[in-house]
């Protein structure tokens, strides 16, 4: 296991104010490898014994999130207390001069991560006892959570990138199980491929991006990777700005980025605690993840600062247009995952901007209210047995827990102070603003337009789901009742924690996020606010407000049906928004069409005529020489010469024979003649 | 050394004696028609022989010649001629092949080939005089030559037996 | 005495040997010209003998193991010929050709 220097300080061009002292953990860091472990393990026991058990695996899902929970939280307050930098390793293999290792990092970057997965998931875990109960899978549903989870964390605790890879994969694979954990519903399928096929597009670009890095560093340790930036290692410099870009189209895909944001919609197909826990909190936000680790590599001037400008470009787009498609959504899980690719968008937008607790801090609040919002709609759907809003309506009455929560979740959303989402929005339209003046320019100034505009539509989209759902008369069937405590719980603690987690980081107060985040051993010098910059928190409330009061206006009121409620349409607009701007229709005709169909069916033929072709030409090639070599050569030529030499034998023999007469004194004479000549011939060359 | 020194000597001259006896009766060994005469023949050889190993001074060697030779082989040969012949007398034809001349051919070969290596190589060198003794012989025999004398010892206990064997009738019989 | 008086002389003995070895149809005139030639050897190795002069009186004792060894044979071989001879009551070698091709 290696260990590295408990007291580094290293400087990023940006400025020293936060040079930290860092210590090594101690023994709560030295034990962190059991926080990927643990859930790994426990799913193993899950699929072999849960089914025994009272509970029926459950309780060792929940223990192992209780765990991660526990320890995670235990590591935050500790880094609080004073920055942690561990790295614990194991080498598996060594290939040439490449080493690969198990490891496990405890840095400011991954007790976040620790932290949030944990609670999160201790939440989610406890909810989805009561949201799965009586479902046909379970024990396997817990099964495939628990492997989501350990996933998740071998992710982020991973020291180096290929075993962030591994943790990459795996997340997907978790996908696809718990998105079609319904497979016997063929649409729930197709939704789980197309999730793990766009990934697997995306992570073309990871595995390039990882390979470029390895291959000229030499190393695929994070802290080598780090440590040749600061030294402005040549090599790197030149191959940075595709190694950037690379890494950056895998994150696209994991984080779901326009236009690799397909998936997410269609993902809610899965059952909601998974929505919450991967599609909203966690899974999605690994492409942040790896945008906040390899963040030196985008801040550099010399390395891939070009890429910045792509990335808030990207997440610019993602944030206004998936937002603008949350309008015309009717069911309520599909508001919420496009919310989440928008929220995705501005945690992206972040990191291009080159604020790196910006996009950690939005990352860190919009876990917890997104989180609760995905299981406060699976509540309602729970009680209403229904994801459409047209469904819905008047749950308020019916459902108060549920309702407030959700209300607190909303506002937390959309920004409203002194609700987390208030103080991270604000982050990061401070550091986007601060990256116009120092070197975004022209774009991050349109940036910070547009990301003012989507706190607009963010307000005014949750605006339309909370008055729909919650407000109004109820339009099903029959009553709906509050959902059991085990579901409610998880909700009122999430939502607690949507309320204060703001108060983490607030510029001129307290910023112990920015410290907490930061404590790596290259100091992150990113934009981040000194202090509260008034006019743009005051813009951002002022969208909000105006997305919430216009949102007022149009869907408070009651009429006879739902539909009616929600006859708010823009005319061009909501067509297209509806069709999702025709990117799936792409998709599936240009692409997924064109490859099963031409592409398919020319390679087809290319290997029956062409490739097979060949191999069968090769084959009836050898064969014909076959013959000729037999044929010709060998049974005419070399046999022919082999039977004659033993044919002229033969002959020899049968008339040599005849010297075979058995007299004894013929024999004698020819020993007698034969001594003679030979003695003659000795005494002539002697 | 000069013909005429060699032939004066007295010894040279009973060695031409000797040597025209053993040659005359060797050629009628091989040509006799008789075989008995052919038999008896080989006698005066042997006896010839012998007389030579007495010039040579190798007397122990020239009685055991007359004792084993003559006494012995000479009278088995005569055992056997008259075993495996019905009628004694004349059968000259049958005695010799036809074409003699490849056989003669190969024996003057033979001789030439010999008296001229011997020749080209000990010339006119001379046989000193010395007569070895039987004791000499004896104690040689039996210290430096023992292993060699076993060994025969063996051969002829052998052709004892094998003779034995091969000779005599059939047990069931 | 010339050494090469005796060993012309083994040497006409032996040729006229050879001869009879090779002309005689009656195996025991056959023997009979073997023992011819081994008598031609024996005066041969005695010449040398009393030519060499030597300590260990090679020549001697070799002719007294031929005349041992030529006894010997000359007894087997017999044995075998009236073997023969009681098969096929005729001591002619030429009909011995049981081993022609």
């Amino acid at each position: 296991m290696t260990y590295l220097a408990t007291s580094l300080l290293l400087y990023a061009e940006e400025g020293a104010e936060h040079a930290l002292e860092l210590s090594d953990g101690g023994l709560l860091a030295e034990w962190a490898w059991l926080i990927p472990i643990v859930p790994l393990v426990l799913m193993f026991a899950i699929v072999f014994v849960g089914k025994r058990l009272p509970q029926k695996g459950w309780e060792l899902a929940e223990f192992s999130m209780l765990f991660v929970a526990v320890y995670g939280v235990a590591l935050f307050v500790a880094n609080a207390n004073g920055g942690i930098h561990y790295e614990g390793s194991i080498e598996i293999a060594r290939i040439g001069s490449l080493v690969l290792e198990w490891g496990w990092v405890v840095d400011g970057l991954s007790i976040m991560m620790y932290a949030v997965v944990g609670v999160v998931g201790l939440a989610v875990f406890t909810y989805a006892k009561g949201y799965m109960e009586g479902d046909i899978r379970f024990t396997w549903f817990f099964a495939s959570f628990t492997l989501f989870a350990g996933a998740m964390l071998v992710l982020v605790s991973a020291p180096n990138l290929v075993q962030l890879i591994v943790g990459w994969e795996l997340v997907g694979v978790a996908s696809y199980l718990l998105i079609g954990h319904w497979w016997e519903d063929h649409e729930n399928n197709a939704a789980a491929i197309k999730a793990f096929i766009t990934n697997k597009v995306a992570d073309v670009g990871l595995i390039i991006g990882v390979i470029i890095i390895g291959v000229t560093i030499g190393s695929f340790r994070f802290s080598d990777v780090l440590e040749a930036i600061a030294n402005a290692d040549s090599g790197l410099i030149q191959v940075a700005f595709w190694a950037g870009l690379m890494l950056f189209i895998g994150a696209m895909g994991k984080s779901a980025q326009f236009p690799f944001h397909v998936w997410l919609p269609d993902a809610m197909a899965g059952p909601t605690p998974v929505s919450s826990l991967m599609h909203a909190a966690t899974m999605v936000t690994a492409g942040v993840y790896l945008l906040g680790r390899m963040f030196p590599l985008y801040q550099n001037e010399l390395f891939a600062v070009d890429v910045k400008t792509i990335i808030i470009i990207v997440g610019a787009l993602t944030l206004f247009l998936t937002g603008l498609i949350a309008l015309v959504q009717d069911d309520i899980k599909k508001v919420l995952a496009y919310s989440t690719l928008s929220q995705l968008g501005y945690m992206t937008v972040a990191m291009g901007a080159g604020a790196y607790t910006a996009g950690l801090f939005h990352l860190f609040t919009h876990a917890f209210f997104k989180g609760l919002l995905f299981l406060a709609a699976g509540s309602v759907i729970h009680a209403v047995h229904s994801n459409n809003m047209s469904d819905m309506g008047g749950l308020r009455k019916f459902m108060p827990s549920t309702y407030w929560t959700f209300l607190i979740g909303s506002l937390a959303l959309a920004g409203i102070f002194p609700l987390a989402g208030f103080w991270s929005k604000d982050e990061i339209l401070d550091s986007i603003s601060q990256d116009a003046g120092a070197g975004g320019g022209l774009v991050a100034s349109v940036v910070l337009v547009v990301a003012i505009a989507g706190a607009f539509i963010t307000a005014f989209y949750m605006a339309r789901a909370v008055y729909l759902t919650f407000y109004g008369e109820y339009k099903g069937e029959g009553q709906p009742h509050e959902s059991p405590k085990i579901m409610t719980y998880p909700l009122i603690g999430l939502a607690a924690l949507s309320a204060v987690a703001g108060f983490a980081n607030m510029p001129g107060i307290f910023t112990g996020f920015t410290d907490w985040v930061g404590a790596r051993i290259i100091v992150m010098g990113d934009h981040h606010a000194e202090a509260i910059n008034f006019l743009l928190a005051g813009a951002g409330l002022a969208a909000a407000a105006a997305g919430i009061a216009i949102g007022t206006r149009l869907w408070r009121g009651d009429r006879d049906t739902q539909a009616a409620r929600d006859t708010f349409r823009i005319p061009v607009l909501y067509p297209l928004l509806e069709r999702k701007y025709y990117i799936d229709d792409f998709y599936l005709r240009g692409i997924v069409n064109t490859t099963k169909g031409p592409i398919a069916r020319a390679i087809d033929w290319s290997n029956t005529y062409v490739l097979d072709g060949v191999v069968n030409g090769v084959g009836a090639g050898a064969g014909f020489m076959a013959k000729i070599v037999y044929g010709g050569i060998d049974q005419r030529g070399i046999d022919l010469a082999i039977n004659a030499a033993a044919a002229a034998t033969g002959e020899a023999g049968e008339q040599l024979r005849y010297t075979t007469t058995g007299r004894v004194q013929q024999y004698a004479w020819a020993l007698f003649a034969g001594t003679i000549l030979l003695v003659v011939g000795f005494l002539i060359f002697n | 050394m000069e013909f005429s020194d060699w032939i004066t000597d007295a010894r040279n001259i009973v060695f031409l004696v000797i040597a025209i006896a053993i040659v005359g009766s060797a050629i009628r060994v091989v040509t006799s028609p008789n075989l008995v005469h052919a038999a008896l023949m080989l006698v005066v050889a042997l006896g010839g022989s012998a007389a030579l190993f007495l010039m040579l001074g190798a007397e122990f060697v020239a009685w055991t010649v007359v004792l084993v030779y003559i006494g012995a082989v000479i009278v088995l040969f005569l055992f056997g001629i008259m075993i495996t012949r019905a009628p004694t007398g004349r059968d000259s034809v049958q005695l010799d092949h036809e074409r003699r001349w490849p056989a003669a051919l190969v024996a003057l070969a033979t001789f030439v080939t010999i008296a001229w290596a011997t020749t080209d190589s000990f010339g006119v060198k001379t046989i000193s005089e010395g007569v070895v003794r039987a004791e000499d012989i004896g104690s040689v025999l039996f210290t430096r030559y023992v292993i060699p004398f076993e060994a025969v010892s063996f051969v002829l206990l052998a052709a004892l037996i094998g003779g034995i064997v091969l000779a005599r009738k059939d047990p069931e019989q | 005495m010339i050494v090469n008086q005796f060993l012309v002389l083994a040497a006409l003995l032996f040729s006229i040997g050879i001869y009879g070895v090779l002309i005689r149809r009656n195996a025991v005139l056959v023997l009979l010209s073997v023992e011819l030639m081994l008598t031609a050897v024996n005066i041969n190795f005695v010449a040398f003998g009393a030519f060499l002069q030597d300590e260990l009186i090679a020549g001697q004792v070799f002719a007294l193991f031929v005349i041992a060894v030529a006894a010997a044979e000359v007894g087997i071989g017999l044995a075998i010929v009236v073997l023969i001879f009681r098969n096929r009551s005729s001591a002619n070698i030429d009909e011995l050709d049981l081993l022609k091709w």
